[in-house]
C-alpha cells in the first residue's frame, strides 16, 4: 500500500510545527514515513509528552519514605501502606472524548484508568471521579448540558458497574465555563504486595512481545492528538471517530487474566495500550528498559480488513495490553488467555538495538530510536502574563452587594443549588458497594474502603492480610482557582486533606489532574503556572507527595476557556476502624463545636469572594477568594485527628461551599439509612458570640472562611475538646446542641428556623428535579 | 460445610461471597469455574452477582448454557441448596430453576442503595434464622431487578408461600416508595417449589459485617449453614 507523501500541510494536520518536523528529521537522519509521522505526532502531543508542562511538573513534591514507585516512572505511582501492602492510584482525564460522545467518552476514561492500575500488578478496588458541566437548570443550553451530564454519569456507571469496581466518591460542579467542554476526571486505586509490583519495561533481549485483548479496529484513531487541540464547532461531527468504544466485560477478563499471568513470573514487563495505543506501549517499554523492540503488524489481531500500518499503530481500540514474556515461558500466556477465552498473539521480540522497528508484511514501515521518541519530545516554556480580569476581581468589594434581607430563604436556595445539592442522583447509578469493602459510602466528606485479603491480586499468600482502612477524596473549587490560581490551588489541597482529617485519616499521597485552557494563551498559561505553584506548596506542606496524574490542556470551546481546574485526589489511611468518622450528627444531646474561626476578620471579603452564595444568589463569580493559612490548617487537622483518635468525636464535617449554615444543615440531613429513609436530626445553634457591630449576617452564615470543621461530641467532652483545641492553637467554641427535628440558628437579634424535612427535600432532590425538566 | 461459588466470565461478586463464607461464617468454600462440569463434594451452591458474559444479550441468558449449569440443575434436582444473588437470581430464572424474569428497573437506571426487606416466611433454608417481622436492611446494585411474572405465576408463588422477601419501608409496609425497581408485588426474592433453590436481588454478602453498616445479610447465610448442619446430623 502506498503511503501519502509528506507535505507541509500533512505535517500541520498532524499538529506538528515546522521546528518539530525538523527535529524529527534530525532524529531519523531522513524524512519520516507517513506511519512515522503519525507515531511522532501522537507521542509528541501534549497528552503523551507533557511538552508544555514538564518544567512545571518537576516542581511537585514526589518523594516520601512511603513512595515505592514515584511520579513519572511508570503508569501509576505506588505507596507503601505497611505490613507488606501497597496501593497504586492515579487520576486521568477524558474531557475531549466526553464532550463529543459523553457515554463512551466517560466509559473509556474509566476503562483507561483501571488498566493503568492493573498494569502495575495491582488489583483495582475502587474508583472515584470529578465531573464538571455547564448549568443544568432551565432552558437553552441547559438541555445540552443535561444530555452531557446524564451521558457521562451513565457511561461511568456502565463501565465501573460491569467491571465490578465500587465508585465510592467524587465531586460534581456546574458552571457556564464548562459548557461545551465538560470535565471528566476518573481515578482508580488498586492494592498489591510490595513484591507484586510490575514494570512497564521491555527487558531481556530475545523475550517475546505479546499482544493480548480484543482486536485492533479503526476506532479511537489518534485520540491523544485529538485531546491536545481546542474543541471546535466541527469537533463533534468530525472527530467522533477519535472516541473509542469501551467493553467493560472484556476489561474484566483482561484484568483477571493479566493478574493471573503476573503471578506466574513469566512476565518481564507489561504495559496497557492506552493513549497512542501500540505506538506508545512499544516505544515506552523499550525506552524504559534501554532495549529495542521489533514487531510485525500482520500478526496483530485486526477487526477490519485492509488496515494500514498507520491505522494499526495509532488505533486506540480499548482493553488491549502489551506483555513482554520471558523467553521459553510463552506457553503460560497461551494457557491463561485461552482459559479466559481472550485473543492473544505473539507479535515480536525485544532487541538490543535501542530502536522501535515496525514491520508490515515484512516491510519496515517505521524504524525510530525508542528513547528519542519517548523521552526527547520538545519542551516549551510558554509565555505567561497575569490575566486582565483579575484587576476587576481584586477591586470588587463586598459593600457593593446588598446585605441579604432573608438569610432563611438563602439557605434553602443554596441547598437546592445543583453545585451544593446532594449528588445522590449521580452515585445511586454507580455500584458503590461491590467488593464488600465500602465502609463510608458516597455522601460524607471522604469515602473509606477496607483493604482485605481478596483486595490483593492472586499469587502471593493472601491468608494473613492485616486489614487496612483507606480514605479518599477529590476536590477543587475552581471558582477560587479562577479568582486566584495560587491561593485556589492551595485550597484544593487543603480542603482534600481536611476532608480526610474529618474521616480520621492522615494523608499518604496525592494525584492531580490539571485541566486548563490553551497553553499558548499567556493568560491561561499563567493560571496553570500559578496553580502548580499552589499545588506544589500545599502538597509539600501536608506531606502528600504527588505520585502522578494527568494534564489536560486545550479545554476550551468557542465560548472561551474553562475555569482553571486542578482537581486533586488525596488518599489517606486510618489506623483503626473505630476512628472512622462521618459528617452527620449522631445523638440527641450532643454538643456542637466549631473548630476554627467563625469568620476571617482579616479578609475584606469576609469569606464571600468566589462563594457559592455570591454565585447562586447574585450570579456573581468574583471577589478575592478566602485565604488559606497552611500552618493554621495543619494545626486544625492535627487537633481534629487527635480528638478522633481519643474517641471524642462523634461527627466531623468540613465547612466549605455555603459556609457554616450549609455545613450545619448537611450535618442534620445527610445520613441516609436506606432508600427514601433519611435520618433527620436537628440542631439548635447560637452564633451570637461571633456577632459584632459591623458583622454582616450573610457573611457569618454563608462566608467560606477556610480552616473550619464542625464536630459533635458527647456533652461531657465539651470542655476537654475546647480547652485542648486552644492549647493546640485552634480556636474552638461550643455553638449548639443536637436536638429536635429543626435546624435553628440564632445570631444576635436574628433567628432562622428550618424544618429538616423541607431542607432535605430541597437538597436531596434538586438534581433529579433539574434532570427531569 | 463446603460451598461452591460459581465463576462465570465477569462474575464480580464472587470474591465477596467467598469472603463471607470463609471469613465471616468460618465455612469452607471454593470457586467453581463455569467450564467445569461437576459439583462433587459440594453442600451448597452460590451463584454470585456480576455481569456474566457481559450480559449483552439479556442478563443471565448466556450463563445458563455454560457447562457448570448442567451440574447445577442436577444438584438442585437432588435437593441441594442453590442461592442466586443478583445476577445469580437472573441466571436461575433464565435456567428455568425459578419462575418469572427480572427486567429493566422501572426508573430505567441502575440503582445502588440500601433497601428494607420484609422476610415473608421462615419456611426455607435461607430464611429459617430470620425472626418473624424482622426487617433486613441490605444494599441493592442492579439495572435489571424488576421481578416480572404472569398473574397465574404470582398467585401460585403466593399460595405456595414461595415469596421469601419483599421490598418494604422501615416498618415492613409494602409501599411503592420502598420498591426500588418496580418489582410486581414488591418481590425481592423467591424460591422454587421444593424450596431448595432461591434467588434474591439484594446483596446479603455486602451486608454481613458490622463495619459495612449492616450485618443483616448474615442471617440468610447462617440459616443456610444451620439447615445444612441439621440435615447432615439427621443423615448421620
Amino acid at each position: 500500500m502506498t503511503e501519502p507523501a509528506i507535505t507541509p500541510e500533512l505535517v500541520q494536520q498532524h499538529n506538528l510545527t515546522p521546528e518539530e518536523f525538523e527535529k524529527i528529521q534530525g532524529i531519523l537522519g531522513r524524512e519520516p514515513s507517513y506511519t512515522e509521522l503519525g507515531i511522532f505526532s501522537v507521542m509528541w502531543s501534549e497528552h503523551c509528552s507533557y511538552k508544555n508542562t514538564r518544567p512545571l511538573l518537576k516542581t511537585f513534591p514526589t518523594k516520601s519514605p512511603r513512595i515505592l514507585v514515584g511520579a513519572g516512572e511508570e503508569n501509576a505511582g505506588i505507596i507503601d501502606i505497611g505490613d507488606g501492602l501497597a496501593i497504586a492510584f492515579k487520576i486521568e482525564s477524558h474531557n475531549h472524548p466526553s464532550a463529543v460522545e459523553p457515554f463512551q467518552g466517560a466509559a473509556t476514561g474509566v476503562g483507561g484508568i483501571i488498566r493503568d492500575i492493573f498494569t502495575m500488578g495491582a488489583r483495582p478496588v475502587c474508583a472515584i471521579n470529578s465531573l464538571r458541566f455547564g448549568p443544568i437548570e432551565g432552558g437553552g443550553n441547559a438541555a445540552n448540558n443535561r444530555r452531557l451530564f446524564g451521558g457521562v454519569v451513565s457511561g461511568i456507571a456502565h463501565y465501573g458497574n460491569c467491571f465490578g469496581i465500587p465508585t465510592i466518591a467524587g465531586e460534581v460542579y456546574f458552571d457556564p465555563s464548562y459548557e461545551g467542554n465538560p470535565l471528566v476526571n476518573a481515578f482508580c486505586l488498586g492494592v498489591l504486595r510490595h513484591e507484586q509490583i510490575a514494570r512497564g519495561a521491555a527487558k531481556g533481549e530475545g523475550n517475546s512481545v505479546f499482544y493480548v485483548g480484543p482486536a485492533t479496529g479503526r476506532d479511537g484513531l489518534a485520540g491523544a492528538a485529538f485531546a491536545s487541540r481546542d474543541l471546535t464547532e466541527e469537533s463533534a461531527g468530525q472527530q467522533r471517530g477519535a472516541v473509542q468504544v469501551g467493553d467493560p466485560f472484556m476489561e474484566k477478563l483482561v484484568c483477571e487474566a493479566c493478574l493471573e499471568l503476573l503471578a506466574t513470573d513469566a512476565v518481564a514487563g507489561i504495559q496497557d495500550m492506552g493513549a497512542a495505543g501500540l505506538t506508545c506501549s512499544t516505544c515506552e517499554t523499550a525506552a524504559r528498559a534501554g532495549t529495542g523492540i521489533e514487531i510485525e503488524l500482520s500478526l496483530v489481531p485486526q477487526r477490519a480488513p485492509g488496515m494500514t500500518s498507520y491505522e494499526i499503530m495509532l488505533s486506540e481500540s480499548q482493553e488491549r495490553m502489551l506483555i513482554i514474556v520471558r523467553s521459553g515461558r510463552e506457553d503460560e500466556v497461551k494457557r491463561i488467555f485461552d482459559k479466559w477465552d481472550l485473543p492473544w498473539a505473539r507479535i515480536g521480540q525485544v532487541t538490543d538495538t535501542g530502536r522501535m522497528v515496525v514491520k508490515h508484511n515484512g516491510a519496515v514501515v517505521a524504524d525510530i530510536p525508542a528513547r528519542k521518541l519517548a523521552d526527547e519530545a520538545p519542551v516549551y516554556h510558554p509565555e505567561s502574563t497575569e490575566p486582565a480580569y483579575l484587576k476587576a476581581v481584586r477591586a470588587f468589594s463586598l459593600a457593593s452587594v446588598p446585605v441579604s434581607n432573608d438569610p432563611s430563604a438563602d439557605l434553602k436556595r443554596l441547598l437546592a443549588w445543583p453545585g451544593l445539592a446532594s449528588k445522590n442522583w449521580v452515585y445511586r447509578q454507580y455500584d458503590h458497594t461491590v467488593r464488600a469493602g465500602s465502609v463510608v459510602r458516597p455522601g460524607s466528606d471522604a469515602a473509606v474502603i477496607r483493604i482485605k485479603a481478596d483486595s490483593l491480586p492472586p499469587g502471593a499468600d493472601n491468608g494473613s492480610v492485616v486489614e487496612k482502612y483507606i480514605a479518599l477524596t477529590v476536590d477543587c473549587n475552581a471558582a477560587y482557582v479562577y479568582l486566584d490560581p495560587y491561593e485556589g490551588a492551595k485550597i484544593a489541597v487543603a480542603e482534600a486533606v481536611r476532608n480526610l482529617a474529618c474521616a480520621g485519616a492522615i494523608p499518604l499521597g496525592s494525584t492531580d489532574n490539571l485541566n486548563f485552557g490553551n497553553p499558548h494563551n499567556p493568560e491561561l498559561f499563567w493560571q496553570l503556572k500559578e496553580s502548580v505553584r499552589g499545588l506544589a506548596e500545599a502538597c509539600r506542606f501536608f506531606n502528600a507527595p504527588v505520585t502522578g496524574g494527568n494534564c489536560s490542556l486545550y479545554n476550551q470551546s468557542p465560548n472561551g476557556p474553562i475555569d482553571p481546574t486542578p482537581t486533586v485526589a488525596v488518599v489517606g489511611i486510618i489506623d483503626k476502624p473505630e476512628h472512622i468518622t462521618t459528617q452527620w450528627f449522631k445523638d440527641e444531646g450532643d454538643a456542637i463545636i466549631l473548630l476554627g474561626d467563625p469568620m476571617d476578620e482579616q479578609d475584606p471579603m469576609r469569606g464571600m469572594g468566589g462563594s457559592a452564595w455570591l454565585q447562586c444568589l447574585h450570579g456573581l463569580k468574583t471577589g478575592t477568594p478566602p485565604r488559606c493559612d497552611l500552618e493554621k490548617e495543619r494545626q486544625l487537622h492535627n487537633a481534629l485527628r487527635g480528638f478522633i483518635e481519643c474517641g471524642l468525636v462523634k461527627s466531623a464535617h468540613d465547612c466549605s461551599e455555603g459556609g457554616l449554615a450549609a455545613a450545619l444543615a448537611e450535618s442534620c440531613i445527610s445520613q441516609q439509612i436506606a432508600r427514601e429513609t433519611p435520618r433527620l436530626i436537628g440542631a439548635q445553634i447560637d452564633l451570637s458570640f461571633a456577632v459584632g457591630e459591623s458583622t454582616r449576617l450573610d457573611a457569618l452564615l454563608f462566608g467560606e472562611t477556610q480552616s473550619r470543621v464542625i464536630v459533635s461530641v458527647a456533652p461531657l467532652d465539651v470542655v476537654k475538646v475546647v480547652e485542648r483545641a486552644k492549647i493546640l492553637g485552634v480556636s474552638a467554641a461550643k455553638i449548639g446542641v443536637v436536638v429536635g427535628s429543626e435546624l435553628t440558628i440564632k445570631a444576635g437579634a436574628w433567628e432562622g428556623k428550618w424544618p429538616l424535612a423541607e431542607l432535605h427535600d430541597l437538597w436531596w432532590n434538586a438534581i433529579a428535579k433539574a434532570m427531569a425538566s | 460445610m463446603n460451598f461452591a461459588v460459581l465463576q462465570f466470565p465477569a462474575s464480580n461478586c464472587d470474591q465477596d461471597a467467598l469472603h463471607v463464607i470463609r471469613n465471616v461464617l468460618g465455612q469452607s468454600g471454593r470457586f467453581v469455574w463455569h467450564k467445569e462440569n461437576s459439583l462433587a463434594g459440594v453442600d451448597a451452591v452460590i451463584i454470585p452477582g456480576g455481569f456474566s458474559y457481559g450480559d449483552y444479550l439479556r442478563t443471565g441468558a448466556i450463563a445458563r448454557f455454560s457447562p457448570i449449569m448442567q451440574a447445577v440443575l442436577e444438584f438442585a434436582a437432588k435437593g441441594g441448596p442453590v442461592l442466586g444473588l443478583c445476577n445469580g437470581f437472573q441466571i436461575l430464572c433464565e435456567a428455568g430453576l425459578l419462575p418469572g424474569a427480572l427486567i429493566r428497573n422501572r426508573s430505567l437506571q441502575f440503582r445502588c442503595e440500601h433497601v428494607f426487606l420484609k422476610t415473608v416466611t421462615p419456611q426455607s433454608p435461607f430464611t429459617r434464622k430470620i425472626p418473624a417481622g424482622q426487617i433486613l436492611r441490605l444494599p441493592i446494585a442492579h439495572g435489571e431487578g424488576c421481578y416480572f411474572a404472569d398473574d397465574a405465576t404470582l398467585e401460585q408463588l403466593e399460595k405456595q408461600d414461595r415469596i421469601l422477601w419483599q421490598y418494604s419501608d422501615a416498618n415492613g409496609q409494602l409501599t411503592e416508595g420502598g420498591n426500588p425497581n418496580g418489582s410486581l408485588r414488591n418481590i425481592a426474592g423467591i424460591c422454587n417449589e421444593a424450596r431448595n433453590v432461591a434467588g434474591l436481588m439484594p446483596h446479603p454478602e455486602r451486608a454481613s459485617e458490622v463495619v459495612l453498616g449492616s450485618a443483616d445479610g448474615r442471617l440468610i447465610f447462617e440459616g443456610l449453614v444451620d439447615w445444612l448442619q441439621t440435615n447432615a446430623a439427621k443423615a448421620a
